[in-house]
């Protein structure tokens, strides 16, 4: 017969160990790091071995020393055949820039309309944007391109019959061709106006707030600002002589020339991105609102303040402290699933340094870590700026 | 110190993992199974039946390697790839051979390190075009949107084409060729380039192929052939003689219905009896081969002629004549070194 003081002592140092809660915790960490040294060392070691039996070195100068041959139908930057492969690896990082750019600014702008939808008190509305919600968010992200995708490039006419709207714009199935732009040599002073004009609305705008806690008179800022961003460089662009042509895309030969012109698969990938992101920011914005104590509203309305005022001053800046960190992934995954441009051929960081450079240097494994390192950068930066932007609207004790 | 030993031991574990690989022929033979890297859909060399049976000259080549070392064709399996996953694929073992109408280069034999064993069909890069937009010719191209495969050496070509003739245009990217027959049709592009015979191919299968125009053009040299892993020489000259043995009969006249009776009585000619063995040919057994490898090609996949017939010739859809491809003898290029 043994009594539990009889056990106790019989044990050995490694069953005392497992019986204190410190020391166990700390026996499992080191567990679970030898584990995961051990996994990843077998990685690299298997690597390091199949690119010896491969007989293949391990190195980026492919970038720079090869040129890239291929062509990119979707430059912001100089480009073509006889640059290199990181130049070319630059075009498509550019071009994942401008959709995820694009994007985020047209998810916002959908997801905040209709998140605030969502909670309206009009039944259609609010049922519209339900269902829409449902829907958009519950289809995958990749059928979402692939539909639009399909949408124009067989429901649009070709550029021979494109649908003109006014007689510079084109619609077509090979993309939107609007007129250029060309400036002339003095334009430069209607970009100086426009910037004088919005330091002026700054400078405005503190005034206003400054008279208004003084005396409290309020100023229509908006009104004044709108004259000052418009009237200041329009006057500035008549007086100069408006130094501004346009040069309007014609039809000749197989396509449009002249002209800007927006891809087709710009176009979807864009539309379907921010489709799908924005039913995720509506709902997180709905979030956000409700958030905000109904006695929020109940003591702005007892003060005297319209609907929208309620909304703009009380109810959205306590809502952002809610809605910015989900909106921030939900930024992320905007970004990140850009990449599925590849499925419809838009030129994207994939598709030039992690596709093409790829297959026509057989640098698999150098191009993949350039590639991911890249979307780990970009997402790390959108991350820190949303974080910045967190803490600025973060609630201020006092 | 602990970490440090328990990571060596886990490299080492690995690099003896991955050099203990037997020879390619060892491997097959024990798994029983010939795995092929083929096209994912390119009517004419590899594209399924309704039977969900694959068909082509791609396929039949990778059935007689099968049956070379097997000595059934049916134990030939196949694994898809496009044009960008095709070497990887390859390279990390998912087949023995690449059979997917991939052009002979000097960098990719060298610098992604293949072996090409051969060109078994000469084709070179052309243009379709609708005929609704009147072009004759490759030279009146300027301007146009071309839509081009993808990790192929077309989309190089095209480049330099349109370059070199001072012309420009605009590409339309496209992973597969049936992506690239949707943009085509939808006329997100105005033409489609890529290999002759891929466009004979890709043409076949439209609802209209009268309503298109291969241009006559041909701006590229692409011998298509087989490829395997670089390092095992044994396996890549069985792959070689498969190919060559298909040639050499077409060329001595043994075909897949004669050949058993040939074999069985055999032959006045040599190099016949050689081939069927019927008489020794030296080094065969070194490759590993059985006496009967090339019966087992010839009657169960048939000669080189058979083979194209079956599945490009003139009474196909794909309807391509022989002409570069047909025998030296008749003033071809197909030539295969003697079986001596």
């Amino acid at each position: 017969m043994t009594s539990p003081a009889d056990t106790a002592d019989a044990a050995t140092g490694l069953s005392a160990i497992w019986r204190d809660e410190r020391l166990r915790g700390i026996a499992i960490q080191i567990g679970v790091i030898l584990a995961f040294f051990a996994c990843a060392f077998w990685l690299i070691g298997n690597v390091v071995a199949n690119f010896t039996s491969l007989n293949k070195s391990f190195g980026f100068s492919f970038l720079w020393e090869l040129p890239a041959g291929y062509d990119i139908n979707q430059t912001l930057i100089p480009y073509n055949n006889a640059d290199t492969h990181l130049r070319a690896a630059v075009v498509g990082l550019i071009n994942t820039g401008l959709v995820a750019a694009i994007g985020i600014v047209l998810a916002t702008l959908f997801g905040f309309v209709l998140g605030v939808l969502r909670l309206s008190n009009n039944w259609l509305a609010s049922r519209l944007a339900y269902w829409y919600i449902e829907f958009t968010r519950n289809v995958p992200i990749l059928l979402h391109i692939l539909l639009w995708h399909g949408i124009i490039i067989n429901t649009l006419p070709h550029p021979r019959q494109a649908l003109a709207l006014g007689d510079s714009a084109f619609l077509s199935n090979r993309g939107f061709y609007v007129p250029r732009p060309v400036f002339g040599d003095a334009f430069w002073v209607t970009v100086l106006a426009f910037a004088a004009a919005i330091a002026g609305v700054i400078l405005l705008r503190r005034w206003a707030k400054q008279r208004q806690a003084e005396t409290g008179r309020q100023t229509p800022v908006g009104w004044i600002s709108l004259a000052i961003i418009a009237g200041l460089p329009l006057a500035a662009f008549a007086v100069t002589g408006a130094p501004l042509s346009f040069e309007i895309p014609k039809f000749q030969g197989f396509n449009f020339q002249g002209g800007l012109y927006l891809l087709p698969e710009l176009v979807a990938l864009t539309f379907a991105l921010s489709i799908y992101t924005s039913a995720f920011i509506a709902e997180i914005v709905r979030g956000g609102i409700s958030a905000v104590h109904k006695g929020q509203r109940e003591a702005s309305e007892s003060l005297g303040l319209r609907p929208g005022k309620i909304m703009s001053l009380v109810i959205l800046p306590q809502a952002l402290r809610v809605i910015v960190p989900p909106l921030t992934s939900q930024y992320l995954n905007l970004t990140k699933n850009s990449s599925l441009a590849i499925a419809i051929g838009y030129m994207d960081l994939v598709a030039t340094l992690g596709g093409i450079t790829l297959n026509q240097t057989g640098r698999e494994m150098e191009s993949m870590i350039l590639v991911m390192l890249i979307y780990l950068i970009l997402s790390l930066m959108i991350a820190a700026f949303m974080n910045w932007y967190n803490q600025r609207i973060k609630f201020v004790e006092r | 110190m602990k970490l440090a030993s328990f990571a060596t031991a886990a490299i080492l574990g690995a690099v003896y993992a991955t050099t203990a690989q037997a020879a390619t022929l060892d491997d097959v033979r024990a798994k029983g199974k010939m795995n092929c890297i083929i096209n994912t859909g390119l009517p004419g060399f590899a594209a399924p039946d309704d039977k969900g049976r694959w068909t082509g000259f791609d396929v039949d080549f990778c059935r007689a390697v099968a049956a070379a070392t097997l000595g059934n064709a049916n134990k030939a399996g196949f694994v898809t790839a496009t044009g960008k996953t095709r070497f990887t694929k390859l390279r990390s073992g998912e087949g023995e051979v690449l059979s997917r109408n991939t052009t002979w280069t000097f960098s990719r034999d060298n610098d992604l390190q293949l072996t090409f064993i051969g060109t078994s069909y000469y084709d070179g890069q052309g243009f379709m075009i609708p005929k609704k937009l009147g072009v004759k010719s490759a030279k009146g191209l300027g301007g146009a949107s071309v839509c081009i495969q993808t990790g192929t050496t077309t989309e190089l070509n095209l480049a330099d084409f349109f370059k070199s003739n001072g012309m420009k245009y605009n590409p339309v990217p496209i992973e597969t060729n049936a992506e690239a027959r949707e943009n085509y049709l939808a006329g997100r592009c105005d033409v489609y380039t890529t290999d002759a015979s891929g466009l004979a191919a890709t043409k076949a299968a439209f609802d209209k192929p009268g309503d298109h125009l291969v241009l006559p053009e041909i701006i590229s040299k692409e011998p298509l052939g087989p490829a395997v892993r670089q390092g095992d020489d044994q396996w890549a000259d069985i792959v070689r003689w498969t190919l060559f043995a298909m040639i050499t009969a077409e060329e001595l006249g043994i075909t897949s219905k004669n050949v058993k009776d040939i074999a069985a009585k055999g032959s006045k000619n040599p190099e016949i009896n050689r081939l069927l063995g019927r008489e020794p040919l030296q080094g065969r057994e070194a490759l590993g081969l059985s006496k009967d490898w090339a019966v087992f090609v010839i009657s169960q996949v048939g000669n080189y002629g058979e083979v194209f017939e079956r599945n490009l010739g003139p009474k196909t859809a794909l309807g391509i004549a022989r002409g570069v491809n047909a025998l030296w003898g008749n003033g071809g290029l197909m030539y295969s070194p003697p079986f001596r």
